[in-house]
């Protein structure tokens, strides 16, 4: 955007777009803040009124909120933790030239393509099911009593479906930045007489320092949000287990059919968005200056 | 000591063999020159010495001692690529101490070799910045830095010049010529610059697709050029090439004169010719001649010449100076 003409012109071309995004957010924004103020319950037709913070306050005391709260925070860790320290080895072994490379790589992306109920149902009925799961099968084979996942590790059985969908995300823009490594500077370490394990560590692990960066900020989007793999699997239980915010806001406004309280959890789950991407950027995002 | 022995090394890359049967002594301390066009496998024989291409067959030697299993950090050698291969997120002092740290050396000791390297290269103000921050020069400087603070027994440079402005370069040339006298160390450095061959090199190796042409000191490769290939190469502008009567006279195939060697005669003697092209320099002056059927003669005068396009000249070739090449294009020796 060199000269003055360049610049009006590309404020031109940028305002439809960015005028069709600001009212494609602003609407629903805007509904949900003024439901979030009345008593609203689908239940009680016509009894709509303003009840000020009320359904704030309501939401925000309730105990399956901080629960919750927690259970979207470890969730999120876990997932982020697993696909980072599974997924730069992964990277790395699919960067190697091996034989047949190009259709490895393709069933690792593969769990990406899958749809969250589908797989939170192939892991609910083929493979963590206490009877007829593979895991069973291969406990009983080993003599091991199977464990009936969703029952006694359910957040553990949720982590695992997730990760296993977001490996494949985190392994991808790894294996992009590897593959982007410059290959003199390598050999240079290996002429200065580096091991592989120090090449790893003070040549490959900084130059994926911003990948992972983007790993991580893009995973937590939408992390935070995870909602078909518990509903699918748990229903958020037993009791409050593997109730993310996400989940909670849903019981609440169809379980429970209260839609002023389920649209202020809704603004609560922005404003905590919001808060871990500040400390997010704050965090990380130094990584990706420059 | 740094004494590299090449016998009889041969590289193939899949069917495609690079390079034929290399046999070549580097002597302790001197600087050897590989130039060659562009594809002919210099950089190829330099990592084949370096250890980051296994041989195909042969023996490479270091001090007597063979090397060709021997991996690329055991090898003693330091190298300094084309495109610096700095580590980006290391700062210049991290770079220029990163071998010396994989060799565990203690921190104090460590210090006082990049001090020193720094110091040498003029980089200890830069000490603490990224390479990114810093020119290509300066760049160019700590790559060098890198390798010097090993110590090693041979520095390997791969073009490590090429990236620099006209005048840089120069200035470099001389920085590094003057660094491996003092240091002497062996060096072994690829250029595809034959003016970079002619000043830097004690020794200069000509490849041509993979088979070394001839290996001397820059004279002898302009006096006595072994063969039609070396003599085309090794000078600017190029050697001129004669066939017909005035070679059969002499018995040869080809003959070759350079265009310093050619000289504006009086009418009647030698070989007559009409300027197509005069270029006028001041110091030089540069005659491309239209000779009939001895074809475009390049002539080199000292000083101004004055002769325009068209006009009539005849040139005589010095005799003493005179290259005879024999039909498979090598020399005939008198
Ligand atoms: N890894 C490789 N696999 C196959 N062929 C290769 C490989 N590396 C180099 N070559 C081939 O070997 C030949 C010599 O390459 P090399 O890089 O040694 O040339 P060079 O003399 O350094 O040329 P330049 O002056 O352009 O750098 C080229 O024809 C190149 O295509
Ligand atoms: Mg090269």
């Amino acid at each position: 955007m060199a000269t003055q003409q360049t610049q009006v012109l590309a404020r031109g071309l940028l305002t439809p777009a960015v005028a069709l995004l600001l009212v494609w957010m602003i609407v629903p924004l805007a509904m949900t803040i003024y439901f979030s103020l009345l008593h609203y319950n689908l239940l009680d037709p016509g009894s709509e009124a303003f009840v000020g913070l009320e359904n704030f306050r309501y939401f925000l005391t309730d105990p399956a909120f901080l629960a919750s709260l927690q259970n979207t925070l470890v969730l999120v860790g876990s997932v982020l933790a697993i696909t980072i320290v599974l997924g730069v080895p992964l990277a790395l072994l699919l960067d190697q030239p091996v034989l047949g490379r190009s259709i490895v790589r393709l069933m690792v992306i593969a769990p990406f393509f899958v749809m969250p109920t589908v797989s939170a149902l192939v892991w609910k009925n083929l493979l963590l099911h206490p009877v007829s799961g593979l895991l069973a099968w291969l406990s009983t084979l080993v003599g091991i009593t199977p464990i009936d996942w969703f029952n006694d590790a359910p957040m553990t059985a949720i982590i695992m479906i997730v990760a296993w969908q977001w490996l494949p995300f985190a392994t991808l823009i790894l294996l992009t930045a590897l593959q982007s490594q410059d290959e003199e500077q390598k050999e240079a370490a290996e002429m200065d007489g580096a091991s592989a394990l120090s090449t790893f560590l003070y040549l490959t692990l900084p130059h994926l320092a911003r990948p992972i960066t983007v790993v991580i900020l893009i995973e937590t989007i939408f992390l935070l949000t995870v909602f078909a793999e518990i509903f699918v699997t748990t229903g958020g239980g037993p009791g409050l287990q593997t109730t993310n915010i996400a989940f909670l806001i849903y019981s609440q406004a169809l379980i429970q059919y209260d839609v002023g309280s389920a649209s202020a959890g809704g603004l609560v789950a922005v404003v905590i968005a919001n808060i871990i991407a500040f400390f997010l950027v704050r965090v990380v995002g130094r990584n990706l200056e420059a | 000591m740094g004494q590299i022995t090449l016998q009889g090394v041969h590289k193939s890359f899949g069917q495609l063999d690079i390079i034929k049967d290399a046999n070549l002594d580097i002597e302790d301390g001197s600087f050897v020159v590989f130039v060659g066009p562009s594809g002919c496998g210099k950089t190829t024989l330099l990592r084949l010495i370096a250890g980051l291409e296994d041989v195909t067959g042969g023996r490479i030697l270091i001090d007597g001692q063979n090397v060709v299993n021997v991996p690329p950090a055991k090898r003693g050698l330091s190298m300094v690529f084309q495109s610096y291969a700095l580590y980006p997120h290391m700062s210049v002092r991290g770079n220029i101490a990163f071998g010396l740290k994989m060799a565990g050396l203690p921190r104090a000791e460590i210090d006082r070799k990049v001090a020193a390297a720094a110091a040498t290269l003029n980089l200890t103000p830069y000490l603490d910045r990224k390479p990114r921050e810093l020119s290509g020069g300066q760049r160019q400087r700590v790559a060098i830095g890198r390798a010097i603070v090993r110590e090693p027994k041979a520095f390997l440079f791969d073009e490590p010049l090429s990236n620099l402005d006209a005048a840089l370069r120069v200035q470099m040339r001389m920085e590094v010529t003057r660094l491996q006298k003092q240091l002497a160390t062996t060096a072994v450095y690829v250029t595809h610059d034959q003016v970079e061959a002619m000043t830097m090199a004690d020794r200069i190796v000509v490849l041509n697709a993979g088979r070394v042409e001839q290996y001397g000191s820059p004279l002898e490769l302009y006096e006595q050029p072994a063969n039609l290939f070396v003599a085309g190469f090794i000078g600017s502008p190029k050697m001129n090439f004669v066939s017909g009567p005035p070679a059969d006279q002499l018995g040869a195939a080809t003959i070759g004169i350079r265009p310093e060697h050619l000289r504006i005669a009086q009418e009647g003697e030698g070989w007559p010719g009409t300027v197509s092209v005069a270029e006028h320099l001041g110091s030089d002056t540069f005659l491309y001649v239209d000779g009939g059927a001895l074809g475009l003669l390049t002539v080199r005068g000292i000083g101004e010449i004055h002769l325009k396009s068209g006009d009539r000249v005849w040139l005589s070739p010095d005799p003493a100076r005179l290259h005879r090449f024999d039909k498979d294009g090598m020399a005939i020796r008198h």
